[in-house]
């Protein structure tokens, strides 16, 4: 279970906004898709949970554990939070192959061999991102945030770059990978409608002046 | 023909480099996360050689670690350690003089890596430190090559800085570069013509081999 509470000012063209997202709660295991129009700070929600960005205001607890109070000056690294985050510019490691991202996140061989059967990326265990399509780039971005095996799941416009049968394919061994895992999933996206089927709760996130 | 001078070029621009390397990396890492005043006034120190009279330098240098005064007098009392008119003043004449030939490309291109490479790596547990050597280091290595080597031609050249702190001592601080010039005053010049050739083709052979190393990059190497 997570409640989170926070407070964060944007940068703007159009002068000073304001995300605020009040006592969301998210049960384990479920599946949130997140929305909202350009620059409503999804992203920057994403990262303030992941420890990336610290907010003005805010208290974010995990199981009880508080990960971010800023009224006391708490403030959990993003290395002891361990969530799993898929960029939307997957960031990924040039000078690694598929095997060597995974095996960067986890010893686990067995775990490592699932998650490459999973993606679908057992041949091309050896290639470096730059040899791998968008599609497969996206697939491991998404499989080296599931190798650490993380309680809490942040995904950045994961499936914008897969074409529709291979979102498909991937949404439904996902689904299966999330339900074993108990994951708590969260998705920011800009096409609510292609998480029909996935997501089994939704936040809509904008602006405040 | 003596090419003493030649050896104690290349040995001088060897250490230098190295010492370099082993400062910079650090110092670029940290230079590159954020800005902050203090940092403009560390980065400004770094980059005043480039803009500075080498002689200038070298007078300052002469002057601070002259063991009548100052630093100079106390390191040579307590750690009987002299810099002037010896091959360490040479190194750190150099260290400091190079500095930004080091400093400048690797700090550009930790720069230019996306913050999303070191986020992603924090986010799976990594320590800044393990991010920085197996995630960061990796992959500016271009770079890195292009830093050391026009840190190590640069010293190669290096004359008015190191004139004014070592002179021209045969073996201990004659370089190649006032070896060259010795050689003019002296109307020497066939010695003149053999190290500056030697000093040229070095330096030619660098260059060629950076661009030869960052051709992939469609960079130029001074970038």
């Amino acid at each position: 279970m997570i409640s989170i509470n926070i407070e964060k000012k944007l940068k703007a063209y159009s002068g000073q906004q304001w995300l605020k997202v009040n006592r969301e709660e998210f049960a384990d295991g479920s599946i949130t898709k997140i929305y909202g129009p350009s620059g409503a700070g999804k992203t920057t929600f994403l990262k303030i949970i992941a420890g990336l960005i610290t907010p003005e205001k805010g208290i974010i607890k995990v199981d009880g554990i508080t990960w971010l109070d800023t009224s006391t000056k708490t403030a959990l690294s993003p290395q002891k939070r361990m969530v799993g985050f898929v960029f939307q510019n997957y960031a990924l490691f040039p000078n690694m192959t598929v095997r060597e991202h995974l095996e960067y996140a986890t010893k686990d061989v067995g775990w490592i061999d699932r998650l490459l059967t999973i993606g679908k990326l057992e041949t091309l265990s050896t290639h470096k991102p730059e040899h791998l399509s968008g599609g497969q780039q996206q697939r491991l971005a998404i499989l080296r945030a599931l190798a650490i095996k993380p309680k809490l799941l942040l995904m950045d416009e994961p499936f914008s770059a897969l074409d529709h049968e291979m979102k498909r394919v991937l949404i439904d061994e996902l689904k299966v990978l999330f339900a074993e895992l108990g994951l708590i999933v969260l998705i920011v996206t800009h096409n609510p409608q292609e998480l029909d089927g996935l997501c089994d709760g939704e936040l809509a996130i904008d602006t405040e002046r | 023909m003596d090419l003493t001078p030649i050896w104690l070029t290349l040995k001088l621009a060897c250490i230098t480099t190295l010492i370099l390397l082993a400062i910079c990396l650090p110092l670029a890492w940290w230079l590159s996360k954020g800005r902050s005043f203090f940092k403009i006034i560390i980065e400004a120190i770094i980059t005043m050689p480039l803009v500075l009279p080498p002689s200038v330098l070298g007078f300052y240098l002469l002057l601070a670690f002259s063991p009548q005064h100052g630093v100079g007098k106390w390191l040579h009392d307590a750690f009987d350690l002299q810099f002037v008119f010896s091959f360490q003043g040479l190194v750190l004449a150099s260290v400091i003089y190079s500095m930004p030939f080091m400093m400048g490309p690797i700090k550009s291109a930790l720069q230019q890596l996306p913050a999303s490479l070191s986020q992603a790596s924090y986010t799976l547990g990594k320590s800044e430190r393990e991010t920085f050597l197996r995630v960061l280091l990796p992959n500016i290595k271009p770079s890195l090559f292009t830093a050391m080597v026009l840190t190590f031609a640069h010293t190669l050249g290096e004359f008015g800085v190191v004139l004014m702190i070592g002179g021209n001592i045969p073996n201990v601080t004659r370089v190649a570069s006032i070896a060259v010039y010795d050689s003019v005053e002296n109307m020497d010049y066939s010695a003149a013509n053999t190290y500056s050739l030697i000093l040229f083709c070095i330096t030619f052979v660098l260059v060629i081999g950076v661009f030869i190393f960052n051709k992939t990059q469609a960079k130029s190497p001074l970038e």
